[in-house]
């Protein structure tokens, strides 16, 4: 008997502090096993962000760091600037990156600096409760949107892949969900090439992963999931963004 | 002949059944008269002889809670 499938290394022993059937858990391996795949696990750092994923430093079986609300990339910017051969990632909700720090991401990417973003979009902020957040879906009922969100008060969801492909310096944008296993290939198969891409230092590369929150949408587990393929793709498309690596193999 | 053996890492189990979900083989169940250590139902193997190792279950567990080895 060959082991086929376990623990990953990328990941450390601390049980996950995720609430059942969060996907957060799944895109944490993805990236522990990306990490030790690319043989870069112990170059590698981290930085967390505010909201589920605060200790998302303690999880990762690399160095980490914690940042301001929203402020992960301003300080992955630092943090590669000083550490140049390191390789340095922040993992972000929609919260914090479309909300409160969209500012320092856009500036980053812009900038092209050589970091990769891992920028969870579950259509809600998970920790504060359920509340309304900019990806949120038209017509969906969060805590502060109780009758649905509606365009003439709240606006239409905003699509940070859509936005970010118009950006120069980034390399690297894809989108792709963890609603069954072949998604979850797919997406670890992306967020490898986007470690790969920052390795042979080819510019801000940003992965999105479209993934569930079962307790503040109000479903179980493996309804949020059917909910992520039924209403979130058709609003938020899966697919590669932006690729630099494609343009430059054909130069 | 089984072509994959799972082994539980129980007390990581929140209960969350994607993994019962997944399986192409339909032989997870929740074990409705067994919890675990944080009070959640665990997840046991109804007919071992039926898994074909594929690691979906694994793969879809946000909790690394499945370890699965096959023949080769």
């Amino acid at each position: 008997m060959t082991v086929k499938y376990e623990k990953t290394k990328g990941l450390t022993d601390k049980p996950l502090t995720y609430c059942p059937g969060c996907t957060h858990g799944i895109v944490h391996k993805l990236i522990g096993e990306s990490l030790v795949e690319l043989d870069i696990l112990d170059k590698a750092i981290g930085i967390a962000s505010v909201g589920c994923s605060v200790f998302s430093y303690q999880f990762f079986n690399c160095d980490g760091q914690q940042a301001p609300h929203g402020r992960a990339c301003a300080e992955a910017t630092g943090v590669k600037r000083v550490l140049p051969d390191n390789i340095v990632f922040t993992y972000q909700g929609d919260g914090d990156l479309a909300s409160i720090g969209i500012a320092e991401t856009i500036h980053a990417a812009n900038r092209g600096e050589n970091i990769t973003v891992i920028f969870l979009n579950n259509a809600i902020y998970g920790m504060t409760g359920g509340q309304m957040a900019p990806t949120s879906l038209i017509g969906q009922k969060t805590t502060t949107s109780q009758d649905g969100r509606n365009q003439a008060d709240h606006g239409n969801p905003i699509k940070i892949s859509e936005m970010f492909s118009t950006i120069e310096g980034v390399a690297y944008l894809e989108r792709v969900s963890v609603h069954n296993p072949k998604n979850v290939i797919k997406a670890k198969k992306a967020i490898k090439k986007a470690f790969q891409y920052q390795k042979e230092n080819r510019g801000f590369t940003m992965i999105e992963v479209l993934s569930s929150c079962p307790v503040n949408w109000g479903m179980k587990p493996v309804d949020a999931l059917k909910w992520v393929e039924s209403d979130m793709i058709p609003v938020y498309p899966l697919g590669v963004f932006k690729d630099k690596g494609v343009n430059d193999e054909k130069n | 002949m089984p072509k994959g053996k799972l082994t539980f890492e129980h007390d990581l189990c929140k209960g969350c059944g994607l993994c019962v979900e997944y399986c192409p083989q339909h032989i997870l169940y929740q074990d409705k008269k067994t919890l675990n250590d944080s009070g959640y139902n665990i997840v046991s193997v109804s007919e071992p002889d039926k898994c074909i190792g594929c690691a979906f279950c694994a793969m879809m567990c946000p909790d690394s809670v499945i370890k699965v080895e096959v023949d080769k």
